[in-house]
């Protein structure tokens, strides 16, 4: 199966420093890939050249099969949703209208046709996936910082696109919602769809159906949760400071200290 | 739905009852003279009236308005286009800038028979233009973009004050252009004719519609540059027309009536509790807002001193500096 977004030997650089440093990865249909390393590895920077947010010096990002130059700009909204690390509105913005917002690619150009039926389904969906009906009428300044960041996933997830690229999903989220999280992002890969998203929280990133980790601009390894070579690359990634062990028939991270 | 049926009535009220304000206040302007109220009804039977109505009050009180609602137009489009909620046309350069355009032009010494035409309105009003423009430009440039508040004024006053000496440099040079832009740069309603509504209704017919097309644009960018560019949104060319609009709308409204500060800051401000955060609505409702602020403020100004008249923009300056104040000390609160 040809992959569904793939990105090879990109390389950036922030002034002197070497922030992807011939970074590959490939992410086929209907696979959740979560991209794992230390502070400063690079992850955010290839999520933004994969999102087509940043022009790589070098290397080439190619969306089901095509380059990613080579698509429009509308073309590329409906294929490719995005959620980043800075998670803002309107403070006077209703979460529905934020959530709405998600459905912009479909509705004429510069969303001058305004919402159908179709739209109106899947910002329900998306609010219902998001455990986020209740709020749907209140303002995002009245919102915590998870509530903001689920309007956001719900926002990404209304895009009901076959990518989605999703940079630090739960920061800020409580044990619950980075459950119901885990639920929708395998949902989301068992309907076709794949799904990129940074993750922290490594309990939560072996959840995921692949890891890639990363390093120094570079990734190191991509495979499936259970490869014990991932889980090698992984301890060693962050300086052995967790080990990954097997207790009942699932995968733990234990802190070394 | 049910939650959208709670959130657009209150603009509906709002819209109903600026409508109605608009009507209200044309009919004040119509009234109050230098002598003091006279009913408008009273011209059918009275010429001289009739002329003072027509040809005075009529042209002054719509001016007013028109200036009004370019200005609650061009704050509402600056507030969505830089995410700033302390963004209008004044404090962005884009008024100083307009002030400085139409100086040059008047430096060269345009006859007053050409200023008061429609061609020679235009004409100022196409300088103004160019004017607002450069103004904004280089605002951003010193601000490095609009994202950081307190930048953003700074370089809106630094630009302000710096175009507005330039400004003074052209006055003090050039005997013509003093003589003009002394009522421009208080800003005055006084001088509005049916050439100068006629411009500005023709620059309102253009930029609100465009705006409204680009409402959801300016929606998106509320959730930042990176969501409105994954959503699709062509930003390069989108907010190039909408700064266009801001500097088209500022430009009409300066090369008309002069510097009118703040109503451009306080209309969206006002309408924004009813309106939401959808531009659409907003947008409508600022320019509304606007148009009642300015209508206001001309009836005002024809009072507080009377038989003397204060200039327009001398009141806009006072009531909306301390309504900035405000704003900003409810800020850091």
């Amino acid at each position: 199966m040809s992959p569904m977004l793939q990105a090879r030997g990109l390389q950036v650089r922030f002034g002197e420093r070497r922030v992807l440093n011939d970074a590959t990865l490939s992410v086929k249909a209907g696979r959740w890939v979560a991209l794992v390393g230390p502070n400063g590895a690079g992850k955010s920077t290839l999520m933004r050249c994969m999102a087509g947010l940043l022009k790589p010096a070098a290397g080439e990002v190619t969306l089901q099969g095509r380059r990613l130059s080579d698509w429009s700009v509308r073309q590329r909204a409906r294929a490719m949703s995005w959620m980043g690390q800075d998670v803002v509105a309107d403070p006077d913005m209703s979460v529905r209208d934020a959530v709405s917002l998600g459905r912009l690619p479909y509705q004429g150009w510069l969303g001058v046709a305004g919402e159908r039926a179709v739209d109106r389904q899947a910002i329900e969906q998306a609010l219902q996936d998001t455990d986020m009906v209740w709020a749907s009428q209140r303002s995002w300044g009245a919102l915590s910082g998870g509530e903001r960041q689920r309007v956001s996933l719900a926002r990404a997830l209304a895009v009901q696109a076959p990518v989605m690229l999703l940079d630090e999903p739960v920061a800020h989220l409580d044990a619950p919602h980075q459950r119901l999280l885990a639920q929708v992002l395998r949902r989301e890969a068992s309907l076709g769809r794949s799904v990129i998203s940074v993750l922290h929280e490594l309990p939560l990133a072996l959840q995921a159906d692949e890891l890639a980790i990363m390093r120094e601009g570079q990734i190191l390894t991509q495979g499936a949760r259970d490869d014990p070579s991932v889980h090698r690359a992984l301890e060693s990634v962050f300086d052995h400071a967790v080990a990954i062990t097997r207790v009942d028939d699932r995968w733990v991270v234990l802190p070394q200290f | 739905m049910s939650g959208d049926t709670t959130r657009v009535s209150p603009a509906r009220m709002t819209l109903a009852g600026l409508i109605l304000a608009l009507v209200l206040l044309g009919l004040v302007g119509l009234s109050i003279g230098s002598s003091g109220w006279q009913s408008p009804w009273e011209a059918s039977t009275n010429v001289g009236l009739s002329q003072i109505v027509w040809e005075i009050r009529a042209p002054r009180t719509l001016g007013a308005m028109l200036v009004g609602a370019l200005l609650g137009l061009g704050g509402a489009v600056a507030q969505g286009l830089f995410r700033n909620p302390l963004a209008e046309p004044y404090l962005l350069g884009s008024s100083s800038g307009a002030a400085l355009g139409m100086a040059l032009m008047l430096s060269f010494g345009m006859p007053d028979a050409l200023i008061s035409s429609t061609v020679g309105r235009m004409g100022l009003t196409g300088v103004a233009f160019v004017g607002a423009v450069s103004g904004v430009s280089l605002t951003l440039m010193l601000a490095r973009g609009a994202a950081h508040t307190m930048r953003l004024l700074l370089g809106g006053v630094v630009v302000g004050v710096v175009l507005g000496a330039l400004t003074q440099l052209l006055m003090v040079w050039s005997a013509p252009a003093w003589r003009i832009m002394q009522a421009f740069m208080l800003g005055h309603t006084a001088l509005l004719s049916w050439q100068a509504c006629g411009v500005m209704a023709a620059v309102l017919c253009l930029t609100l519609p465009v705006a409204m097309v680009l409402s959801r644009v300016l929606d998106a960018l509320s959730l930042g540059e990176d969501v409105a560019r994954t959503l699709g949104i062509p930003l390069g060319l989108t907010r190039a027309v909408l700064v266009g609009v801001l500097a088209l709308s500022t430009g009409a409204a300066v090369a008309q009536a002069g510097l009118v500060a703040f109503v451009g800051l306080v209309a969206p401000h006002l309408v924004r509790s009813r309106a939401g955060a959808r531009h659409g609505a907003l947008l409508s409702l600022s320019t509304l807002m606007g148009a009642v602020l300015l209508a206001a403020a001309d009836v005002l100004s024809r009072l507080v001193l009377a038989p003397q008249e204060l200039p327009v923009g001398v009141l806009t300056a006072v009531l909306g500096g301390t309504y900035l104040l405000w704003l900003l000390h409810r800020r850091r609160a």
